[in-house]
């Protein structure tokens, strides 16, 4: 048996968020776009104005070229799990499967089907049967995005199952459990931002129109729609972000710790409104100041965290150090809570050996030993406290900057609302504005990626967490073969967003039909 | 309700029909394999390319729910297979992702890498999808190269509990002549469809009469692949378990024997491989006769279908391990909880109304055959 390769832990993590990242590039101006246009197609059904239905059309092409890249970024995720973090699949693919099962079964063929009545069938069938496939098309994208999320949800706060020791794995035992107010969360925060994400879009490629002095009335009918969903959406996220801290707050404390670089937790804990983390930092446990200057509202952590201004919100050392009074009630430190790891993965080795042996008795204790440190489980592959701890710096710019950028976009979109309603505005002479809209397209591609950071890099070192370590999950693979596969994907989805990008430019370029300058 | 064996004989029943669909489907590739063969000029390409593009999705997304559904149902074959015959199924993965891009982008400007390249692309789909996959499934009648053992799990320095017996990880399936039967019979399949699918859609003199030739030319290697894999396989070894020990065991004329003993099955893959011959056989006799897709298409779905349930019906080994017997996954040992496959048998009820919609929305869109005109008047054509 090989020894398992710690490099390759590293490199199939590298892996998997080149993947995801690219795939996260195209996901949210689909979930965004989608609705958009179905909403532009829905005011033209309504007031049969043909202009209405040039708009439609000239997003709906642009939709159809990002749709597929996401599509093919896409499908290496559905397998990945199990090509490169096969551990994984076995232990908790009993609850994790099915909502993968269920996205492909329910979403996919969904989209699959009404896509191509949306894209093909304007002369097909009626234009209530066209405009209700639209619809369809952006409802199976949003439930693939509902399933994929429960599952990720359940990967950051696992609940609903029971370890089996006889098949050596989580079994799921409540399905309406794992459908979560933190999975419900992170559905609508996610979806939200992806709304954020193509108002953005919208704006941005509209705002190019009026810059050129082209195709006004194109760009300001988009403009209005896309303003008012952009706004729409930048409070959803704000506030379902807010729903998003209070559930990690409950269930992932060292993530939190993380976002806000806590170190020693405070009653009463501020909240880091910006801040420098200090490079003299350099272990966890030294006594220097993680930061090197901040600007905190006072209290304001425990208020968001526990919705309780006096609340003791612990710090990195204190969730290592134990014995803290928790809102979860696990005071236990990493060395006691290792140790009882430890103790579980010694048991279920003696349990399968008392078993083999037909010793039913020794097999019944070492069982009972087990169950009762299974919560520790995942510790016991862990050798040091600092293995707990996920990057700091990376989780703590990404959730501020992304904050940052949240306050941003609300504001952006607020200006343009307003001066799409107000009558003595002449959008098209804003150049100020327009220039800024157009340029702040990228920033709500980098804000959708920072939360990905913070999600997934702040539960680090778990790919369950809690349950199961990155070291315990992946394939048993060289770490060539991940090296050669992962730097497969990077070239062909960088040749392949080369070509969206061109694709893109060269339709907006053409501008929508039947338009006059 | 439903007893756990039943659960893992239903959903053992739902990959088999899965499989099944997914190799109908692939007529999408087949006919990507002949973009440059069947046609003269750029105008048929394009009337293939935008009959094929209006339906490749589906491909797509039944093999994306295959996988998610083997995964939900049969974890330890989507781990053990997976983790393990990494190349094989990187090498599928990355056919389909060029797939995915070629429809919507190659007749775009600046697409930067040209119309050609995009047509390339769907060909490498249409030849290495087919074969590949085949190559895969064949695997569960001839055996790889693993072993598990659940044990390891409790090894900090050495966790992993399947592990692959060779650095090719799935490649080496390729060096068994009964794979390679299988791999081929899937892509001529898949080609023969294809045809019969241009017969049916295409209203265009020149690609009718030579789909119709091709139906010909395809489906005799089809025939030839297809009855060696199934002669041969009836006639080899089989991965048998002994249902009061479950130890897996070799059995002579296995397969044969699961057929003999399941007529149920005898019967459907019989009725299967008539549909198929049908199909063909009116297209290729009958000038006037353009249904033969629906006839193979229903053919393939249960012939493929039975095939499967061959491999894992009647305690048999679906996915045999050569190099250690008792690591060979079965609908037993390798599915997931009685609450787990229970969920998911609830959820499956919504699928009848899933394939409602699929047949609702298919038919509204191809009420009339395609020609070049309907192309050039659709300004979303590829």
């Amino acid at each position: 048996m090989e020894l398992l390769d710690v490099s390759l832990v590293n490199w199939s993590r590298a892996q998997f968020t080149l993947t995801a990242m690219y795939h996260w590039i195209f996901v949210p101006l689909t979930l965004g776009l989608g609705i958009i246009q179905a909403i532009m197609e829905t005011i033209y059904y309504r007031t049969g104005d043909e202009k209405w239905k040039h708009v439609t059309k000239f997003w709906m092409t642009l939709f159809g070229v990002n749709f597929a890249i996401g599509v093919a970024t896409g499908i290496i995720l559905e397998f990945q799990f199990g090509t490169n973090w096969s551990n994984y699949s076995w232990f908790v693919g009993d609850i994790f499967g099915a909502p993968l099962a269920i996205e492909g079964i329910l979403a996919f063929f969904m989209e699959a089907t009404f896509i191509s009545i949306m894209f093909f069938g304007w002369n097909k069938v009626s234009k209530k049967f066209h405009l209700v496939s639209t619809w369809l098309t952006i409802l199976g994208a949003t439930l693939s995005a509902f399933w994929i999320l429960v599952a990720n949800a359940w990967m950051q706060h696992p609940v609903g199952m029971e370890f089996n020791p006889d098949t050596v794995r989580n079994e799921m035992v409540s399905f309406w459990e794992i459908l979560s107010p933190f999975a419900l969360n992170k559905f609508l925060h996610t979806v939200w931002s992806s709304w954020i994400v193509a108002s953005l879009f919208v704006l941005g490629v509209s705002a190019w129109f009026l810059i050129k002095k082209r195709d006004i009335d194109f760009a300001k009918k988009s403009i209005k729609v896309a303003a008012i969903f952009g706004l729409t959406a930048s409070i959803l996220t704000a506030l379902s972000g807010d729903g998003s801290a209070y559930n990690v707050a409950q269930h992932q404390p060292m993530k939190l710790a993380a976002m806000e670089g806590l170190y020693d937790g405070q009653n009463g804990a501020e909240l880091v409104a910006f801040g420098v983390l200090s490079s003299d930092k350099k272990a966890y446990n030294d006594s220097v100041d993680p930061f090197a200057f901040k600007i905190a509202f006072p209290k304001a952590l425990s208020l968001l965290a526990y919705r309780d201004i006096n609340a003791f919100v612990p710090g990195v050392n204190d969730i290592i150090k134990g014995g803290y009074e928790s809102k979860t009630g696990d005071k236990l430190s990493f060395t006691e809570k290792q140790a009882r790891g430890k103790v579980a993965l010694q048991a279920l080795n003696d349990y399968k050996k008392a078993l083999a042996e037909k010793d039913t008795v020794s097999a019944a204790s070492h069982k009972s030993t087990l169950m009762a440190n299974y919560n520790y489980f995942g510790y016991g592959y862990l050798e040091t406290p600092e293995e707990t701890i996920p990057n700091v710096p990376s989780i703590f710019y990404s959730f501020h900057l992304m904050v940052i950028l949240g306050m941003f976009f609300i504001a952006l979109f607020s200006v343009f609302t307003f001066m799409s309603f107000k009558k003595n505005i002449i959008l098209e002479k804003q150049n100020l504005f327009l220039w800024i809209a157009l340029l702040s397209i990228p920033l709500g591609y980098v804000a959708s990626q920072l939360g990905w950071i913070v999600a997934e890099l702040g539960r680090q070192p778990w790919t369950i967490q809690d349950v199961l370590p990155l070291k315990a999950s992946v394939s048993g693979l060289s770490v060539m073969s991940v090296k050669i596969t992962l730097f497969l994907f990077l070239t062909l989805f960088t040749a392949l967003l080369v070509a969206e990008v061109r694709i893109l430019v060269k339709q907006i370029g053409k501008g929508p039909h039947e338009e006059s300058k | 309700m439903f007893t756990y064996s039943f659960l893992q004989h239903y959903w053992w029943f739902i990959i088999s029909l899965l499989g099944g669909i997914l190799t109908f489907l692939l007529f999408v590739q087949g006919g990507q394999s002949m973009l440059f063969s069947l046609t003269k000029n750029e105008d048929e390409r394009r009337i293939l390319i935008n009959v094929l593009g209006r339906k490749w999705e589906y491909t797509f997304t039944t093999l994306v729910t295959f996988g998610g559904a083997f995964f939900a149902s049969f974890p330890l074959f989507y781990s053990t297979s997976f983790g393990g015959a990494y190349w094989v199924w990187m090498a599928i993965l990355f056919c389909f992702i060029i797939q995915a891009v070629s429809y919507e982008f190659h007749s775009k400007p600046g697409n930067t890498y040209g119309k050609t390249t995009y047509q390339v692309f769907l060909f490498i789909n249409g030849l290495l999808g087919t074969i590949l996959i085949g190559a895969a499934v064949a695997t569960f009648f001839t055996g790889s190269d693993f072993i598990v053992n659940k044990g390891n799990l409790t090894n900090q320095l050495a966790p992993v509990i399947s592990q692959w017996g060779n650095e090719w990880h799935g490649l080496e399936a390729l060096l068994n002549v009964r794979n390679w039967l299988l791999g081929l019979a899937v892509f001529f399949l898949s080609r023969t469809s294809a045809a019969l699918y241009f017969v049916n859609r295409i209203s265009n003199e020149n690609l009718e009469k030579q789909s119709r030739k091709a139906v010909l030319v395809n489906a005799l290697p089809f025939l030839v692949f297809f009855l060696s894999f199934v002669i041969w396989t009836l006639l080899a070894e089989g991965f048998a378990i002994n249902p009061e020990t479950g130890v897996v065991f070799m059995e002579k004329y296995k397969y044969f024997f699961n057929l003999i003993e399941m007529p149920a099955v005898l019967v459907l893959f019989l009725l299967g491989v008539v549909a198929v011959l049908w199909g063909i056989g009116g297209t290729v006799f009958n000038k006037n006769f353009k249904k033969g897709i629906w006839f193979t298409g229903v053919g393939t779905i249960v012939t493929v279908c039975s095939l499967l349930l061959l491999a894992g019906y009647n305690n048999t080994s679906y996915y045999p391990a050569t190099p250690d017997l008792q690591s060979s996954l079965t609908i037993f040992n390798s599915s997931s909880s009685e609450f787990t496959l229970t969920a998911m048998t609830i959820v499956s009820v919504l699928i009848p109304f899933v394939l409602a919609y699929i047949f609702y929305a298919w038919r509204s869109m191809e009420k009339n055959r395609t020609d070049i005109a309907d192309i050039n008047s659709d300004d979303h054509a590829y």
